[in-house]
């Protein structure tokens, strides 16, 4: 078991009150799994990332436990997790690749980032570049301004940056939505091939778009407003998925061979709970068509068969 | 009902304008009454100058634009009004295409000012909400609000309801959905196919394919500027013949359909100026020193199916 | 949160805001100053109402001038002099300059280049050197003509900040929503655009205002200013014509010293405290 998340509670500070972005989250992802963590904006996906990594105000850390490796990590002080931060644990944060310095080359760009973490430049210089042979960039990119590079050889110099340690987990944020079609696959490939050769462990693949993750994925967990609704392999969520968030948002996706005059997709009515002051219970009920009394209890999240998790009192009723 | 026709748009960049980015080439498509043509390309493509440049925002270099016939740039004053009162636009961006310091509304009252200014408040007002209980809306709930405290969705809507206030004819959606979250897109979406049944032809600007398979009759695909290929949607989706055009479909990531290794296009930096545009990506074994040294031109292959590429041979 | 809150809380810290408070102070003890001013005296301001000059008393205030005039009328006078040149000149700075900054930023292209040449040009003219030639050509200049010519000569720095304020705004897709609704383009600027960056109008015109009236003052100062009124420039330029450094007649030129430094400090001090009540970062905690 590479990473274990147990009871995960984080909430966002604002001058209004405390925001629940993410609560009891509970889940496992195996050693060189590729988890795909959907969900809609401000559903908590990337609150879940970023506070496996770097829990800063205004986030909080409510309670919970994460053990990478065996290890517990200490993600609630900022300091310790240092020394697991880029060595154990690595994130590509959205937009990272728009956050390039643009009066730095790439090549001093990346010592300056390996000396502020006490690491020779020359010594991996080696490895820098077989990596960059990898993802087929060539070596003078390290001569490079990042404006004189394309958003796809950006992105996948950041992917190489961030797993030259070879970090046990990647938490990759959002990295294929600013890209076209053609770059997006092409970077999507890259995960899988830096995960084949041991580049890292395992993979958080943070996206809104489901359909990325049904090619590279190999589970799939959905979020809604801060909770966990169910985590599968990747087939079970796109061809068989319990859960009513799942698969009326599985069902509304237009796809190639769907068309309006012949078949008419339908969206989810209604809107997320505000998360300020979020309504006890299982946060899709009011726009849940199963829901019943016993929504008004939060449901927990568990395994209802062998690799498949789900929180719904309905659905799962008949595994209990 | 609208016509391109030969539409190109130049810009002068660098310092004293001394070079040229062409943005939109020689571009020729129509749009007949009640259809939806999808306009698809990636980023940088020309697709929302095209949009804009139907709108008027941005002037044509070269070539002319026919709304039922009447060339728009020539249109001036009440002629340009009139023109505003049948196309109409909704952009990308829901939040940007407000002015933050006003309500939502406000966008209501400009059309009420600009184009009906002899109705009288209450019967507008009564209009208005006709207008978004079109689109779905609940005027009790999304009127007197500022723009941040609707959704992204709510916003496209109030729209698209503005629109439909005028007598609208033809529609430019330009990425309007791109922004919106999985779960209120496609009713949208739906929207905008059932403003068909109301007489509109909508020209639909996308980078995502399965939505424009969902939605539109015809799909123009674009590549730098430069139509590649056009034709029946079902044609293009499942007869692509452009290297380009495959290349997307076998990129688009979809739910029914694993990626397929794709043959790496051997990056080939020779091209001289003046050749087709994909030169440097094709990777079709057809490539020939043809492609290197002329554009090739946009030909007709079978009923409703065009392409630009040297390599198709009927 | 809605715009009315936003407008209370935007209150809320600026009634909080010291600098606002004692910026607004001064400068409201000065607008009353030359407002009840003259009421308070019974001369004008070039009577000879003594011999000489003597130190201030219960009779003179701030005592008299060499000449014998009382520098407390004049100073309430000069006042008045130096408002009027603040509000006028400044003002019409400010006017030109949205002109030309809106015209050029909004338009954009030739219009721009042209517009921005001309600011350009203006910029780098000599201001003084101009100044010497019309004073040669003018035998007797007022208050008003000083204005005018500080208010053509000012309006470049307005004109350059608007008009990078306004590109940034004009892409915005509101404002192309505005076209196609067949707004015109001068209301599109001044009911789209310009109430976006009201807040920074404002700081623009207190900059002009101070500016205008320490240009005056300076004018003044070396002679070039009125030559049919008072103003308090000219009142320390008398004073060091008439050597009152030297004769230690130190309430001759210093009250339109400290009039003219508190009013433009008050008006520096106002406009960063405007400047943190706006702009949410700048606030103190």
């Amino acid at each position: 078991m590479s990473l274990q998340v147990e009871n995960l509670t984080v909430y966002y500070q604002t001058l209004r009150g405390e925001v629940h972005s993410l609560e009891h989250a509970n889940f496992n992802l195996g050693d060189g799994e590729i988890m795909g963590l959907a969900g809609e904006s401000g559903c908590g996906k990337t609150t879940l990332g970023n506070s496996l990594i770097y829990l800063a105000p205004p986030m909080k850390f409510i309670e919970g436990q994460v053990a990478l490796d065996g290890e517990e990590l200490p993600v609630w002080d900022i300091e310790r997790m240092n020394e697991f931060r880029f060595k154990k644990i690595s994130i590509i944060p959205q937009y990272a690749m728009n956050a390039m310095n643009p009066t730095r080359k790439i090549g001093k760009m990346i010592s300056e980032l390996l000396q502020s973490r006490k690491i020779n430049y020359k010594e991996l210089l080696s490895v820098i570049k077989e990596r960059l042979d990898k993802v087929k960039l060539p070596h003078d990119v390290l001569n490079m301004y990042p404006i004189e590079l394309s958003g796809g050889m950006k992105q996948r110099i950041v992917m190489v940056l961030s797993t030259l340690l070879n970090p046990s987990l990647l938490i990759a944020d959002e990295i294929t939505s600013a890209l076209d079609v053609s770059t997006q696959k092409s970077v999507a490939e890259m995960i899988v091939k830096f995960r084949d050769c041991g580049c890292m462990k395992s993979v958080i693949f943070i996206t809104h778009d489901v359909s990325i993750l049904y090619q590279i994925a190999d589970s799939i967990m959905i979020m809604y407003a801060g909770q966990l609704s169910e985590k599968a392999s990747k087939e079970t969520i796109i061809h068989s998925p319990l859960h009513p968030y799942t698969k009326l948002l599985i069902s509304s996706l237009p796809k190639v061979g769907v068309k309006h005059s012949e078949k008419k997709l339908t969206g989810i009515p209604g809107t997320p709970p505000l998360l300020l002051n979020p309504p006890v219970g299982c946060r899709f009920r009011d726009r849940c068509p199963l829901a019943f009394e016993k929504c008004l209890e939060t449901p927990p999240f568990v395994e209802i068969e062998q690799g498949h998790f789900l929180a719904c009192w309905k659905e799962g009723a008949p595994y209990a | 009902m609208l016509k391109l026709d030969s539409v190109s748009k130049i810009y002068k960049i660098g310092t004293f304008g001394g070079k040229e980015l062409c943005a939109v080439n020689n571009v020729s498509f129509d749009i007949k009454d009640r259809e939806v043509v999808s306009l698809i390309g990636e980023s940088g493509s020309g697709k929302s100058t095209i949009g804009k440049m139907i709108l008027r925002l941005i002037s044509v270099t070269s070539g002319h634009i026919f709304f039922n016939g009447e060339n728009i740039a020539s249109l001036k004053n009440n002629g340009l009004k009139n023109y505003y009162r049948k196309v109409q636009g909704v952009f990308q961006d829901p939040f940007s295409s407000y002015n933050p310091i006003f309500k939502a509304d406000r966008v209501f009252r400009i059309i009420h000012d600009e184009f009906y200014p002899d109705v009288s408040g209450k019967d507008w007002n009564i209009k208005v909400e006709d207008s978004l209980r079109t689109v779905g809306l609940n005027p009790d709930i999304v009127l007197n609000k500022f723009p941040h405290q609707l959704s992204g969705g709510q916003l496209q809507r109030f729209l698209i309801a503005r629109a439909l206030l005028l007598d609208i004819q033809f529609l430019v959606a330009d990425e309007i959905i791109s922004m919106l979250d999985a779960s209120t897109r496609i009713d949208v979406l739906n929207l905008l196919a059932d403003l068909k049944s109301r007489g509109l032809s909508i020209l639909f600007i996308t980078h995502d394919l399965s939505l424009s398979y969902y939605i539109s009759e015809k799909a123009v695909i674009l590549y730098r500027g430069n139509v590649v290929e056009m034709g029946a949607t079902d044609k293009i989706f499942y007869q692509s013949l452009h290297p380009y055009t495959k290349m997307l479909m076998v990129s688009v990531p979809r739910l029914d359909m694993k990626w397929q290794e794709n043959v790496e296009a051997k990056i080939d930096r020779t091209m001289q100026p003046g050749g087709c545009v994909y030169y440097e990506r094709c990777s079709a074994i057809e490539k020939n020193e043809l492609c290197a040294k002329s554009p090739p031109p946009l030909v007709q292959i079978a009923e409703d199916h065009f392409v630009a590429c040297f390599g198709y041979k009927p | 949160m809605t715009a009315r809150s936003q407008k209370h809380e935007m209150l809320f810290f600026a009634l909080r805001n010291t600098k606002l408070r004692v910026g607004v102070s001064i400068l409201l003890f000065f607008i009353l100053l030359t407002i009840i001013g003259p009421q308070l005296t019974p001369y004008e301001p070039n009577d000879f109402v003594t011999s000489g000059a003597f130190p201030p008393s219960s009779e003179f205030w701030l005592g008299t001038t060499t000449f014998g005039e009382d520098v407390f009328t004049q100073v309430v006078y000069g006042l008045r002099a130096t408002f009027i040149v603040g509000i006028v000149g400044g003002g019409l700075g400010m006017l030109i300059g949205l002109l030309i900054g809106f015209t050029a930023g909004y338009w954009g292209g030739i219009v721009d280049e042209t517009l921005n040449m001309l600011t350009n040009i203006i910029l780098v003219i000599p201001t003084l050197a101009v100044l010497l030639i019309i004073a040669a050509y003018l035998k007797v200049r007022g208050i008003l003509t000083e204005s005018l010519f500080i208010g053509f000569t000012c309006w470049p720095w307005v004109a350059r900040a608007v008009r990078a304020q306004t590109f940034s705004l004009r892409v915005r897709d509101f404002v192309d929503m505005a076209r196609i609704s067949g707004m015109k383009s001068y209301k599109i600027i001044f009911s789209e655009i310009a109430p976006n960056m009201m807040s920074y109008l404002l700081l623009v015109f207190i900059l002009q205002f101070g500016g205008a009236i320490l240009t005056a003052a300076t004018l003044d100062f070396i002679g070039l200013g009125p030559t049919n009124t008072i103003s308090l420039g000219l009142m320390m330029n008398m004073a060091v014509l008439w050597s009152a450094l030297i004769l230690g007649s130190w309430w001759w030129f210093i009250p339109p010293g400290l009039a003219i430094t508190a009013i433009v400090g008050a008006l520096y001090i106002t406009n960063v405290g405007l400047d943190e009540v706006f702009n949410p970062k700048l606030r103190e905690m």
